[in-house]
């Protein structure tokens, strides 16, 4: 009989349910730990379950399987990666704010094992890099970029679904692993030895290995996508010096991943090899050398870094040229920064080891290449600040996240400075000092513009603006709240607090621990305002409707279609004649035009490939996580006649006929024909319908 | 091949002269299939990129491990010059017979000469495979096992990875002959052909710093 249970569930027992230290041994110390994990656990059930009953009770499965998962539409994708995103940002910042709350009353104790706190620093990391912050801005990208070069999709529809399904498998993981304990507890970073088989025998670490690897994987794949569909999809006369900056911002991420993430698959292949094959990679005996894992980790960790801030560089740059009414100051420039620092981001790996050993020579050499980031980042900021200067400048949701973003990023580049320096790093090194200064670039850098993203684009993702008033609370509530959390942090970095303390047993701490404790609620607020808002539009979208298209006075070509666009974005690829093209348009008179002739327009079919995917992906990172021998074998090979099967299809697209294209098009042009424009004094108003009076010699009304 | 002449849609703008694909016959002239077999087949080179980054960091590796060995057997006591030789021959012939199958593909209409070459470098591929495994049981049955020191893991992660993906240029190009019964030489096929040609050949470069570095380099 044991020997079936062994056979079928691996290493899997009772003892992974969360709750389970609590029930066999009930102190009030364990039952909290229990009922936090528990609860979490319980969250996740009732979630899945709650989905499902809904999906159900609706009737949509067939909706949802046509129309939403086996979709190639970029835009649906995109959409998806970004629900994903939004999922794990809820998931994280909880996890965030039981981590301050026990360092708010951490003095001599707290409440949480130190199991459990480990935990919860390293889902924290694992899921805010990478099932945050990577399908957030991978979303973003899918549904913007093909709309600005006026593309209909991605050059390889299919392989999206595939990058989907995959960061998808690997959210999975993490999510499960809230259900089957333990997560690793080795930090986002995961260094070995600690991470090796006799330091960490349990299934945390192979939790944490595959849930990382699937998501490397996954943005590998959407690097050589996005590359591609920039370089050999955009429209005629959209020459490389006309793309709109966040496109420039896109390519230059895509190579990054393309290049980056690399790195990061080898590095957790060997570490499995290592806990799975006992090979001697990075183990501390048998000429196993743990540097090789710093170096290759970082390799990729600092592109990654450049690829969580890039995209945000380009979309706070479409943000303020538009709510600025201007074109964008040095565009030219912003470019060359943006190469500079996609280039100079594969030259400063070794800063986040400053300590660890190597000559004095060597640290001042990537001490110095570190601070020459600061340059071409600094002139981007002022080229910000000009394009706002004499601007038509409106204070709207997106602005107050790009304005709370350049003051905050200065002050976070000013202490990277700092931590370049390395005499100053061996003081400050693995202290609160650094977790302040890399929250405060990641969060008004990364976060910040996913959410001015979230609210510039949502109208023409889904037709309708968000709310304007609970997005202002939720802005300013992340920028109070983001200050309140982590400049403590700055000074109990100095005050010499470490990084992931459990406790602690200086007093004078104490007061900056409550201090970002107070933050961490501001920011609990921000993400139920965030909610509010999503709420109250749904509510209101008749009134906020922006079928039209444009309702923030737009320039590049993403705001030149109805919201939602159509599945094929443009009836007719449009021809780009300058840089802001549809800016241009607008201001010749030639937008919102019918073609002369309306083509037959071919898609891409769908396809199942993602879904299959997904579930082969999950399947086989849990049957590898728990010993699962048979689950590995049969997902791999589904994966394998899944993959080959494909290659026999031909029928890889579906044609949209010119009538279902021109009907769909008259019908916008004539809703165009009935709205009246509005000036920009009546952006957030009910008015707003998504057509701006068209600019006066160059001028936005 | 015939010269383009007719513009597309989207694609008014561009001259009629195309740049094509060495290689690569997708028979009349076809502006749409042209275009996304470009994409396909600059997107497989960017994926060779990327792949490529991950073997440059594994000799890198390896290069750091090669003092690894804590007092277990070394590159000296266990590579064998003249089979990793017979290994580098099965495979730059498998090379050189797969470019006589790009040439078929190229300037023969039937497929029977295709096939054979086809056929002949898939053999040679096996063969590889075949022999490097006989060789790793040879370094195993003398104690080189990956468990015993850094250097040998170091080895074990770097070669046998690009065996993994020998065997998987084998199993692709299984399939294709099979796309090949199945739908004889449509576009579909011929640039799968062609980007599995890229790969091979890039497998062949890959075995060739493997060859220079690990077996000449450890037996100097």
């Amino acid at each position: 009989m044991s020997d079936i249970w062994n056979f079928v569930f691996g290493r899997l027992g009772w003892d992974a349910l969360p709750f389970w230290e609590a029930v066999r041994d009930p102190t009030t110390f364990n039952i909290i730990n229990g009922i936090i994990a528990g609860g979490a656990a319980g969250m996740v059930v009732l979630g899945v379950l709650g989905a499902v009953i809904l999906v159900t009770w609706l009737g949509k499965w067939k909706y949802l399987w046509s129309e939403w998962l086996t979709s190639p539409d970029h835009k649906k994708i995109g959409i998806m990666f970004i629900v994903i995103a939004m999922v794990m940002l809820s998931r994280a910042i909880i996890e965030a704010a039981f981590m301050r709350a026990q360092q708010a009353v951490g003095l001599d104790g707290g409440f949480l094992s130190p199991e459990h706190f480990g935990e919860f620093f390293t889902t924290h990391g694992t899921i805010m890099i990478f099932f945050m912050a990577m399908p957030f801005l991978t979303g973003i990208i899918n549904y913007v970029m093909p709309l600005q070069i006026g593309a209909r999709d991605l050059s390889f529809p299919v392989m999206n679904q595939i990058s989907l399904g995959l960061t998808a498998a690997g959210a999975a993981i993490v999510m499960i692993s809230l259900v089957l304990a333990p997560f690793s507890t080795g930090g986002w970073s995961g260094y070995p030895p600690y991470t090796e088989l006799s330091y960490s025998p349990d299934a945390g670490v192979d939790y944490w290995i595959w849930a990382v690897t699937l998501s490397t994987l996954s943005s590998t794949l959407t690097g050589i996508n996005f590359a591609v569909t920039i370089y050999k999809k955009r429209a005629p006369g959209m020459k490389l010096f006309r793309m709109p900056l966040f496109t420039w911002t896109a390519l230059s991420t895509a190579i990054l991943m393309i290049f980056g993430m690399p790195p990061l698959t080898v590095a957790t292949a060997l570490l499995a090899l290592d806990r799975y094959l006992d090979f001697h990679m990075f183990t501390s005996d048998l000429g196993g050398n743990m540097m090789n894992y710093i170096n290759l980790f970082w390799a990729f960790g600092h592109p990654e870094v450049y690829i969580l801030i890039l995209t945000p560089f380009g979309i706070y740059s479409e943000v303020f040229s538009t709510f600025s009414g201007k074109r964008l100051y040095g565009y030219t420039l912003l470019v060359i920064a943006t190469i500079c620092i996609a280039f100079l981001s594969f030259t400063v790996w070794l800063h986040h080891f400053f300590t660890m050993g190597q000559s004095a020579a060597i640290n001042a050499v990537f001490g110095i290449a570190t601070m020459l980031i600061g340059i071409p980042t600094g002139v981007k900021v002022y080229d910000w600040m000009l394009t706002m200067y004499r601007g038509r400048v409106r204070l709207s949701a997106p602005m107050i996240y790009a304005v709370g973003f350049i003051m905050l990023f200065v002050i976070g580049g000013l202490t990277g400075i700092i931590l370049a320096t390395p005499s100053v790093d061996y003081q400050v090194h693995n202290s609160l000092f650094l977790i302040a200064h890399f929250h405060n670039m990641l969060i008004p850098g990364t976060l910040f513009g996913m959410l001015a993203a979230t609210n510039f684009w949502f109208p023409k993702a889904f037709g309708f603006r968000l709310e304007k008033r609970w997005g202002r609370r939720a802005a300013y509530c992340w920028v109070i709240g983001f200050m309140l959390a982590f400049f403590p942090l700055y000074a109990l970095g100095v005050l010499g607090m470490p990084r992931r303390s459990l406790t602690f047993f200086e007093p004078a701490y104490l007061p900056w621990t409550i201090a970002a404790g107070c933050g961490a609620i501001v920011i609990l607020f921000a993400m139920l305002f965030l909610l509010i808002q999503l709420w109250v539009s749904v509510r209101d979208r008749h009134h906020n409707n922006v079928f039209v298209g444009d309702p923030w006075d737009g320039r590049s070509l993403e705001w030149a279609t109805s919201s939602p666009p159509p599945e094929y974005n443009f009836p007719v690829i449009p021809e780009v004649f300058s840089r802001d093209a549809f800016m241009a348009e607008k201001e010749q008179g030639k937008a919102y035009q019918i073609p002369d002739e309306f083509p037959d327009i071919e898609m891409p079919a769908n396809s199942a490939m993602g879904v299959i995917i997904a579930v082969t992906g999950t399947a086989m990172a849990f049957g590898l996580t728990w010993y699962m021998w048979w689950l590995v074998i049969l997902a791999a090979m589904v994966t394998l006649v899944a993959i080959i099967a494909r290659g026999y299809v031909r029928k890889t697209t579906r044609t949209i006929p010119c009538d279902e294209v021109r009907r769909t098009h008259l019908a916008w042009i004539e809703c165009v024909r009935r709205t009246t424009p509005v000036d920009r004094s009546k952006e957030q108003t009910r008015e707003n319908r998504g057509l701006p009076v068209p600019p006066v010699e160059g001028a936005v009304q | 091949m015939t010269t383009i002449t007719k513009p597309n849609d989207g694609h008014a703008n561009r001259t009629p002269h195309r740049v094509h694909h060495p290689g690569l016959n997708l028979g009349p002239a076809h502006q749409e299939s042209e275009d996304t077999r470009e994409e396909m087949v600059f997107g497989f080179w960017v994926f060779m990129m990327s792949d490529l980054i991950i073997f440059g960091l594994l000799f890198a590796t390896y290069v750091t491990m090669l003092g690894g060995t804590a007092g277990g057997p070394g590159p000296s006591d266990l590579f064998e010059l003249k089979s990793a030789f017979i290994e580098t021959m099965l495979l730059l012939t498998s090379s050189f017979t797969f470019g006589m199958a790009s040439l078929a593909l190229k300037y023969r209409s039937d497929r029977k000469v295709l096939v054979i070459w086809l056929l002949v470098t898939l053999l040679l591929g096996l063969g590889f495979l075949a022999h490097e495994l006989h060789d790793f049981h040879k370094m195993f049955t003398e104690g080189g096992v990956p468990s015993r020191s850094g250097f040998l893991s170091a080895f074990f992660s770097l070669v046998p990875l690009h065996g993994l993906h020998v065997i998987g240029a084998c199993i692709w190009l299984i399939a294709l002959l099979g796309q090949i019964a199945v739908h004889g030489l449509d576009p579909p096929t011929k640039t799968g052909l062609m980007r599995l040609a890229i790969l091979w050949h890039f497998l062949d470069v890959v075995w060739i710093g493997i060859f220079s570095l690990v077996y000449l380099g450890g037996i100097v």
